[in-house]
């Protein structure tokens, strides 16, 4: 579970829903199944709802990561379902 | 001119006006849905009837303005050609309003509509003291608010984790609102505290691994008015997982009302006035499976 080696990065802090996922998904549309994508979002509603989205689209998230202001860092692999 | 029966065409759902013999006409809508062939025979009558446009309710529902007391049977006559119906007022059981539910929305946790079906073709316009709501709501995120119905019903999920399955990401206990989850992600450890869920159900829905699963059930809640006084429906038992007792649990309530409510008294005020513990008690029997 250690260090989990990222291939893309996106912070999706800064925006809203439906924005949120619409990035997060056009960030791992870019990657290859089996990579994985690092997705920093915000406490509340993109929590609730972007990994959720990406479970519903067959992606896997792998780990989840308080960071303990705000905002979590959320570790994605494309196709990991 | 004839006699006008108002009290009979209130029930029949035709809305006296402030303009002398003019009727809002109320539509049988359930769960807010209308087939797209029948908007159009609702569209023809306001035309040919009304007053070209219709008043959308605050229940989900359709009136349409300014019917001519002369055209009130020629119009029924004209909703029937369509499959629709003149919907109710007065005191009795009145539209059964839902929002989209699972079949839709990827929240929702109990299928809204077709319950909503179930409820408006057994309780629709029974005779009660008082107008009597029902409302069905999918999830916790309650856009249908359960809580200011009469008696209202919220989708919720009773989660179970299978330790084998679980991946340990922690994606559950950062969704979990209650922080009813705790994942120790170094020693593979996972605590949870039902005692403090209240089943939304994010776990299960957010879950990548399926070691989250859950059970769809219902939270009742009933008193609760959103008129001339408000109150917020009150949760007397916990979630129930059986629509057959589901149903159970509606007849005792209405039964209740019928028999204990004063003509013209809201159910909550009736349970503020008889004792809310009176209607608990005949609920216990309606509970047993």
């Amino acid at each position: 579970m250690e260090n989990i080696k990222a291939d893309a990065f996106i912070d999706i802090t800064g925006m809203v829903c439906p924005m949120t996922f619409v990035k997060a998904k056009v960030s791992i549309e870019e990657l290859e199944d089996g990579q994985v994508l690092e997705v920093r979002m915000n406490d509340g509603e993109p929590i609730m709802n972007v990994p959720r989205s990406f479970k519903e689209e067959g992606h896997k998230v792998l780990d989840v990561i308080n960071n303990s202001d705000g905002t979590f860092t959320v570790f994605v692999e494309k196709r990991g379902l | 001119m004839a006699h006008v029966d108002y009290k009979e065409l209130k029930k029949g759902g035709f809305m006296r006006q402030v303009q002398k013999d003019r009727f809002s006409l109320r539509l049988r809508i359930v769960g807010g849905q209308i087939q797209a062939d029948q908007l159009l025979k609702v569209h023809e009558i306001a035309k040919r009837y009304g007053q070209g446009y219709i008043h959308m309710t605050s229940r989900q529902g359709i009136e349409i303005p300014h019917i001519k007391l002369e055209d009130v049977e020629t119009v029924k006559k004209e909703l029937a050609e369509a499959g629709l119906q003149p919907g109710v007022c007065g005191p009795r059981v009145r539209t059964v309003t839902a929002c989209q539910g699972s079949m839709i929305c990827s929240s929702g946790l109990i299928d809204t509509i077709s319950l909503a079906k179930e409820f408006d073709q057994k309780y629709y316009a029974r005779e009660l003291p008082h107008k009597f709501k029902l409302g069905i709501t999918g999830c916790r995120n309650n856009c249908l608010k359960a809580e200011e119905n009469d008696l209202g019903v919220k989708g919720g999920m009773k989660p179970e984790w299978t330790e084998d399955k679980c991946n340990f990401c922690g994606l559950c206990a950062a969704v979990c609102r209650e922080k009813s989850i705790v994942v120790d992600k170094q020693n593979q450890k996972l605590a949870f505290d039902e005692s403090t869920c209240n089943y939304c159900g994010r776990c299960v829905k957010s879950c990548p691994s399926g070691a989250w699963e859950g059970k769809s059930g219902f939270v009742v809640y009933f008193g609760g008015l959103f008129g001339n006084r408000i109150a917020i429906g009150k949760q007397l038992f916990p979630i129930i997982f059986s629509t057959e007792v589901l149903h159970r649990v509606i007849e005792t309530t209405l039964e209740f009302f019928k028999n204990h409510g004063k003509q013209s008294e809201r159910f909550g005020n009736t349970l503020d006035r008889v004792g809310w513990e009176l209607l608990q008690k005949e609920l216990e029997e309606a509970l047993k499976n």
